[in-house]
């Protein structure tokens, strides 16, 4: 086991160099360097522009050098937590995504939870009494899920609260907790604020968790064991949950690895049109502005989580399945 | 989705015998069965998939509205008409005193809302305005083309505007907009599927044909471009597009981006049938009789897992559909004078204009039927492409 883990950890670094150069080439994308657009944006506000404030900044991140030097200059200065510095904020961008990272977490965590409890009985029970009417609803429900994208859902949601009940959906806090301490008054007001991004994010993985674990619980219904097993006297509902949907859980838990990235990803867009103060809308005004450290640094973080994601369920689903860790 | 099938399908019902039962015991016009083609026990199959067949039908309609968008929309997608800001849909009529008569949409007249203050329109039931088929309006060139002003259907009156799915923030057509937002965005599917497949087919036909060093390095190369997270790899390179660049360009840009990160799917895809048909005793056969290794991958390999590759195409269209959507919708895709399902959306951002003109989610509904129904065509044909399915 620690021998599997150590292996996956390795493999993992030259990805994380890979994932890191993909940042850097897109913080060099745009024309220009940051700092003439920074200077442009200065000159457009009638700041002065101070010299030496530049030539400290190009020296910090050796710009004006070759290429590589300015990346070695970059991941270094990354790796000693210096993420950059951006520019529409005049901030550390470490402060900037400090701030967003954990709520962003907080919500892909409990939409992936909420995700697995609704999932789980409405895929075994979809299997077990394959073609009732339940599994048909749970079937259609499942492919609209699937094929609607979630921020045409979110658009649609909105516009329902606002037109019928004239509520307004958005943001995760009221008004008055925006910048009140953390009490649990706050982290209630959180929670309910947090019902229909989950719905809404939680809405595609859903329906393909609830075809994945049908799919498998299938499979594995019509095995001998199972025969046997009821042949032997088990009663129906311990049978059930004790050999096949165990035997079928695996891919269940696997899940986690592409999920939770594509929460994390998925998020962007649906945070953008509900107005969260998660990771995507601060991405995405970063890339219109050109704000090319906060974004590159945003990319190479949530990559660099996703990454990690993987690995922690390749390392659960080898605990669980010894057929993977030995393999 | 084995649903359709099922019935007939099982490999235990008495219908479907496996072929090694002998012919005589076999209704007479099963035999046809063991003469067909492989394209032919296909499309046998694929019947049997109801959702499939009319997901078939109306992805054929799209594409077919998507070729010729001038003629099939009213208007043209940027005759704008102030007056007419967020004009509600007009619903067509056939009955007018009972009678039967020429479809007619009552014209609109405008009253100013007491409380609010705005502007609202209703239908005036004193103006009738009768539409017709194959009516002239707007000039166009089909494909800039064929210069012609006869449109599909209209006002038979061409100075009356009619608004069937209503109008936009400055007046114009939503109909005529979604209906020249299908070719963008239908076409930028099929280029960017097309793209990716070349890449896909390449990469994973390598990867599965010669196996080795080559086949880890390209497995490498698939995980780690899955591992980066989509949307935000997207949105960073699709930022990188100037925007003063001419909008043929950011299209072409935009496929490129797409089709990047979507290639995978697709290797994986022919990876897979390769790494399985390499080991066939037809492939070894051919080896053996001294083909080259190209001909053996084109003549032998390629047409037997075609069927495969076009389900597996199918699936990846709806992602790309959906992928340019969102970056369109953020701002980050096409820009507004290009019509594109995503670019009609941007309208929609601003929960207040959805307020008053809830049509303008109408695009919506147009990208979530495309998508869904190209997912069940793709559901098909996979099903169809499976010899051994159930």
């Amino acid at each position: 086991m620690l021998q599997y883990i150590v292996r996956r950890i390795l493999l993992m670094i030259p990805t994380l160099f890979l994932v890191s150069v993909v940042s850097f080439i897109i913080i060099q994308l745009p024309p220009g360097d940051f700092l003439t657009s920074y200077i442009t944006q200065l000159s457009a506000m009638g700041d002065l522009v101070d010299e030496s404030t530049i030539q400290a900044l190009r020296d910090r991140y050796g710009l004006g050098q070759p290429i590589y030097i300015q990346y070695l200059r970059w991941i270094t200065n990354m790796l000693q937590g210096d993420f950059g510095h951006s520019m529409e904020w005049d901030r550390p961008v470490w402060g900037l995504l400090w701030e967003r990272l954990p709520l962003t977490f907080v919500l892909s965590f409990a939409t992936l939870l909420i995700t697995w409890i609704v999932a789980f009985p409405i895929g075994v029970f979809s299997a077990v009494k394959q073609y009732s009417i339940g599994d048909y609803i749970a079937t259609f429900i499942g492919f609209l899920g699937l094929a609607t994208p979630d921020f045409l859902l979110a658009l649609v949601l909105m516009w329902i609260f606002f037109a019928f009940f004239n509520q307004s959906v958005g943001g995760l806090f009221s008004p008055e907790f925006q910048d009140a301490p953390w009490s649990l008054a706050k982290v209630w007001d959180l929670a309910k604020h947090m019902v229909v991004p989950i719905i809404i994010l939680g809405m595609s993985g859903t329906a393909s968790l609830i075809r994945i674990m049908r799919a498998n619980l299938l499979d594995e219904l019509h095995k001998p064991y199972v025969v046997t097993a009821r042949a032997k006297g088990l009663s129906e509902p311990r049978l059930i949950l004790k050999y096949p949907v165990r035997a079928a859980l695996n891919p269940f838990v696997s899940t986690v690895g592409w999920y939770l990235p594509a929460l994390v990803s998925g998020s962007t867009i649906v945070a953008v049109v509900l107005n969260l103060p998660i990771t995507g809308p601060l991405l995405l005004r970063s890339l219109m502005s050109q704000d090319m450290y906060l974004a590159g640094s945003f990319i190479f973080m949530l990559s660099t989580l996703t990454i990690i994601g993987t690995l922690l369920s390749d390392i659960l689903l080898a605990w669980l399945d010894p057929r993977i860790r030995l393999g | 989705m084995a649903l359709a099938e099922q019935p007939g399908m099982s490999p235990t019902s008495p219908t479907s015998p496996p072929p090694t039962v002998g012919l005589r015991q076999l209704p007479t016009e099963e035999p046809r069965v063991f003469v067909a083609s492989q394209w032919q026990l296909m499309w046998w199959k694929f019947r049997k998939h109801k959702l499939a067949l009319i997901s078939a039908v109306i992805i054929g309609l799209v594409y077919l509205i998507a070729l010729f968008v001038e003629p099939i929309a009213p208007y043209l997608p940027d005759a704008f008409n102030p007056p007419r800001t967020y004009a509600p849909p007009q619903v067509i009529h056939f009955v007018y005193e009972g009678r039967l008569v020429r479809p007619y949409v009552f014209g609109l007249k405008q009253e100013i809302e007491p409380e609010a203050l705005r502007r609202i329109f209703k239908p005036d039931p004193s103006k009738r305005i009768p539409l017709g088929l194959f009516v002239r309006g707007a000039p166009y060139k089909l494909w800039g083309l064929i210069e012609s002003d006869i449109h599909l259907f209209g006002p038979l009156d061409n100075k009356e505007q009619v608004y069937l799915l209503g109008a936009d923030r400055v007046g114009r057509d939503v109909l005529s907009r979604i209906i020249y937002g299908t070719r963008i965005s239908m076409s930028i599917g099929l280029v960017g599927v097309f793209l990716s497949f070349i890449l896909g087919l390449t990469l994973g036909g390598i990867s599965g044909y010669f196996g080795g060093q080559i086949d880890n390095l390209i497995q490498r190369l698939i995980e780690f471009v899955r591992s980066i997270p989509t949307i935000p790899l997207w949105m960073g390179l699709a930022a990188a597009i100037p925007v003063t660049w001419p909008s043929e360009r950011i299209y072409f840009s935009i496929t490129i981006i797409l089709s990047f990160i979507g290639w995978t799917g697709l290797a994986r895809v022919v990876r897979g049938r390769f790494l399985s048909l390499r080991e066939e005793d037809f492939v070894l056969a051919a080896r053996l009789d001294g083909v080259s290794e190209f001909r053996i991958i084109m003549r032998h390999m390629i047409p037997s897992f075609t069927s495969h590759i076009i389900a597996a195409i199918t699936l990846a269209i709806p992602g790309m559909i959906l992928a340019e959507t969102a970056l369109s919708f953020l701002g980050l895709g096409l820009q507004p004078p290009v019509v594109s399902w995503g670019v009609l959306l941007q309208e929609a951002q601003n929960i207040r204009a959805v307020a008053t003109a809830p049509w303008l989610l109408i695009p919506a509904l147009a990208v979530i039927i495309t998508v869904l129904a190209l997912n069940f065509l793709g559901d098909g044909l996979r099903d169809a492409a499976d010899p051994y399915g159930r």
